[in-house]
Formats: structure tokens, C-alpha cells, sequence
């Protein structure tokens, strides 16, 4: 078994409306920040130990699957780096 | 039989649900979600709340505890479930109903009475009703808005599925009777068989007449006849 860490980054899927990034950048720009568009996101940092890379993948995405990310409204990608 | 209400951590309208069902005489137990469905369980309710504090997103802890295996194969053996706010975001996390109910457009916590319009007069929540009859109730909360796919929402059009819609009192459908930012304005919806309903409004709230109206009574009332023994 190997040490790794699986970072889970879950997003809103494009055309679905964000009112806390909209609300986030409009504070931005009050700030006197330029700025074109805000996205926001949610980020899982998994320590994990796994046969290889390509296992402790498969468990992170099937985390992310189960409870991290809502299909309805999510996407979600997973890096994986040795620890 | 009892209408079980289920009480998660965070729950706050549990009591409230219970309060609303003796004042119409039927009978209910909160029940701790740890504790399992009583065997005599002829119907669910999901109360509003925040369970788990809305960690990760509304509902979602709830949603994948194990007593909602439960209510899902019961539901499927057709005992009624009605989720209200928190109990429909639970509902939709769980797979129960499709879509999921996201922070409101306005990105704040909402509280204020709505009008809704009944798009499905033809099932045990509703049947007291007409089609395009209007509800007032109130609503409670952040994250009300229902977010579904162009074909998911089309499937459930297509199945009469849709159950409330946010409307003028007069029962328009417009943008600005929309409080959250819904697709399609809609506040309720049935899961694959008609006994399984989530909205956001609260029937629980509106069913005793010294705090204002009486409008949720007929809602709650669908889960009085069981359609199966217990």
C-alpha cells in the first residue's frame, strides 16, 4: 500500500446559476477590483492509502459519486499525488 | 397506523409537523432517525430543518443515513413520504425525487408567505383541489431553488409530476412570483409514484387557524390514508 492524496474538486455544472460567486465578485468589484466573471468551487483533500494511483482514483471518485457531488447540478474532477 | 415524522439532527420542524397533525387528528410519533420506522408506520414525514447544518449541501448528510433505505423501499411498496424544505432537499439528495433544491437566487435566507398554483389535482396531496387552484403558505429558507435538467424536466412534465408552482394569487405563473429562482417556477414535485412528494412551502405551517391560514391542512391530510397495510 502507498500514501496518497486525492484532491476532489466539485464545481457547478456550466449553465447552472451561482448567486454566492455573483454575490462574491459584486463585493470584488465594490472593492475596485476588475474582473470578468467569478467562478466558485468546493475542494475535498483526501488522504488516502491505496495499492497504486490508480486505485486510490477509483475510491475517490466513487466518493464523490456517493455524497461529494450532486449530479443534478456538479461536476467534479480528481488529482491524485503521491504523500 | 402512525405517521412517522423522522428527526435528524437539526431537524426544527418536527414539532411543528406534530403540533399540525393532532390539531387534524391523526395520528404520528417523531421518531430519531437511529431508531428505525415503528412497525406500524403508514406514512413518512420528512420535517424541515437544517439537519447536520447543511454541511456539504442541504440535506445531503441526511439524505445517506441508513433509515432512508428504509423509506425508500417502503415508498416503493407505496407508503406515502411528503418532504417539506428540508425534508424535500433531503428527498431529492436521497434520489427519492429527481432535481435538488440550490441556494436561492437571491443568495439569502428567505422567509415570507407565497402563493402556489396546483398543477396535479389528481393525487392524495391534492385532492381536495382543482388543477390551477392557488395555496398560500409560507416558505423558510436559503437554498429553495429547483435545479433539474431540460430532460428531467420535460420527463416530469410529460408524467404530470409537478405538483406546485409559484404563482400570483390569481394562479399566474410569472417571474416574479418566483422567490428563489426555480426552474420553471416549481415548488413541488412527485416522485415515481404519487405517493412521494417534496416542496419547499411548509403545509405544516399553515394548518391551524389561529396563526393565519389553514391552506397546508388538505397537503398533510394525504398522509391519512394508507395505501398499503403497515
Amino acid at each position: 500500500m502507498s500514501a496518497f492524496t486525492a484532491t476532489v474538486t466539485v464545481r457547478l455544472e456550466t449553465g447552472v446559476r451561482d448567486p454566492e460567486a455573483d454575490t462574491t465578485q459584486q463585493a470584488l468589484e465594490r472593492l475596485g477590483f476588475e474582473l470578468q466573471s467569478l467562478r466558485s468551487a468546493d475542494q475535498f483533500e483526501i488522504d488516502l492509502d491505496a495499492a497504486d494511483a490508480e486505485a486510490a482514483r477509483d475510491r475517490a471518485n466513487a466518493m464523490a459519486e456517493r455524497l461529494l457531488a450532486n449530479p443534478t447540478i456538479h461536476d467534479y474532477s480528481v488529482a491524485v499525488q503521491s504523500r | 397506523m402512525t405517521v412517522a415524522i423522522v428527526r435528524f439532527g437539526g431537524s426544527n420542524c418536527d414539532r411543528d409537523a406534530a403540533r399540525a397533525l393532532g390539531a387534524m387528528d391523526i395520528d404520528h410519533e417523531i421518531v430519531w432517525h437511529e431508531d428505525g420506522l415503528p412497525a406500524d408506520t403508514t406514512a413518512v414525514m420528512l420535517p424541515g430543518g437544517f439537519s447536520y447544518g447543511d454541511y456539504l449541501r442541504a440535506g445531503a448528510m441526511a439524505a445517506r443515513a441508513p433509515i432512508m433505505e428504509t423509506i425508500r423501499a417502503r415508498a416503493e411498496d407505496g407508503v406515502p413520504v411528503l418532504g417539506i424544505c428540508n425534508g424535500a432537499q433531503i428527498g431529492c439528495e436521497a434520489g427519492l425525487t429527481p432535481g435538488a433544491f440550490t441556494t436561492n437566487e437571491s443568495a439569502r435566507f428567505q422567509c415570507e408567505h407565497v402563493h402556489v398554483r396546483v398543477e396535479n389535482a389528481d393525487t392524495r396531496w391534492t385532492r381536495a383541489y382543482e388543477t390551477g387552484e392557488v395555496l398560500e403558505l409560507p416558505i423558510a429558507h436559503a437554498d429553495g431553488r429547483f435545479e433539474i435538467t431540460q430532460s428531467e424536466l420535460r420527463h416530469l412534465e410529460a408524467e404530470d409530476r409537478i405538483l406546485f408552482r409559484y404563482s400570483t394569487p390569481d394562479g399566474t405563473v410569472t417571474n416574479e412570483a418566483n422567490p428563489n429562482g426555480s426552474t420553471d417556477n416549481v415548488a413541488g414535485i412527485l416522485g415515481e409514484n404519487e405517493g412521494v412528494a417534496v416542496l419547499m412551502p411548509h403545509p405544516e405551517r399553515a394548518a391551524l387557524a389561529d396563526i393565519g391560514s389553514t391552506d397546508g391542512r388538505v397537503i398533510l391530510a394525504g398522509l391519512r390514508q394508507a395505501t398499503v397495510a403497515p
